[in-house]
């Protein structure tokens, strides 16, 4: 079996990405339209929430995804500051919008829940806030990447910044159970005995978070693609500048 | 279409939001690589030819 650095190679990477991307994008949409299907129309309303149980198919994917996107962003700015692999610092890169973009939709959607459940449609909940935490994070990341001109170097800088980052990226995921106080509830899965979710949400629920993992790694892969091009287009121009 | 009840307001808005910004998320990522792996086609014909 090949081993998993070998990918570290842009020629490598580039060839598994070509079938996999595909792949894992037809997959995400098949998984997430049979999810979204099945929440959507076919799941009866909640005994307390009513029809805004429905919520729950598309906010917790995408609050699986902000937090689960810096972890990955984390592991390859780990990768490049210890072994300077590039496509990982790439791959870092291509993660963040995404990361932004699913903390947003956590957001959003959550607000839209809360309005009627809780009356509000924001409160400073420990939860809620450290979302909030890591979206700024997320945009100040994007940022850095735009504001540094030498890649290398912006690289370095942002791999530090989504270290610090983690601290709220895990708060994301812990802070209702370590304040234990707030408004958002606890975990709504969970592998512990006794039933918290009945199987007519939890089929669609999974289908959909499975579908938005996928959904992630296909544009994970297709943006690690555009930076590694947009990497070799800056060499080549580099080299002709230099030629000049 | 199922009956949302008094929530039909927040469920739709909830969907067509996270719908939109996955369409936007996508749209934008498909745009981007487009436009290198041009950019970077027609800088390697460049560079060949010279």
């Amino acid at each position: 079996m090949a081993s998993l650095w070998e990918y570290a190679n842009p020629v490598k990477f580039m060839r598994l990405s070509n079938w996999l991307m595909p792949v894992s994008a037809v997959l995400a949409a098949a998984l997430i339209a049979v999810g979204l299907y099945w929440g959507f129309f076919l799941t009866p309303d909640d005994y307390r929430q009513g029809a805004t149980i429905k919520i729950i198919f598309l906010h917790v994917p995408a609050a699986l995804m902000a937090i689960n996107a810096w972890a990955m962003m984390l592991v390859t700015s780990l990768i490049w500051l210890i072994r300077r692999h590039h496509v990982s610092a790439l791959a870092a890169k291509a993660a963040g919008p995404i990361g932004a973009t699913m903390t947003l939709i956590a957001l959003i959607t959550g607000a839209i829940w809360g309005q009627p459940m809780w009356g509000t449609w924001w409160a400073w909940d420990p939860r809620l806030t450290s979302f909030l935490i890591l979206f700024l994070f997320y945009v100040g990341y994007i940022a850095l990447w735009s504001a540094i001109e030498d890649p290398d170097t912006a690289a370095d800088l942002t791999a530090v910044l989504c270290l610090v980052g983690s601290v709220f990226a895990v708060l994301s995921r812990y802070a209702a159970l370590f304040w234990n106080q707030g408004l958002h509830q606890g975990a709504s899965l969970s592998v512990a005995p006794g039933t918290r979710m009945d199987w007519s949400y939890k089929g669609p629920l999974y289908l959909c978070m499975i579908g938005f993992v996928l959904l992630f790694v296909a544009l994970v892969l297709a943006g690690t693609r555009t930076e590694i091009r947009a990497r070799r287009s800056r060499a080549l121009m580099t080299r002709e500048r230099a030629r000049a | 279409m199922p009956d949302l009840g008094t929530y039909a307001t927040e469920v739709l808005l909830a969907y067509a939001v996270s719908l939109g910004l996955l369409a936007l998320l996508i749209t934008w990522t498909w745009a981007r690589s487009r436009r290198v792996r041009r950019d970077l086609a027609a800088l390697e014909a460049r560079v060949t030819r010279v």
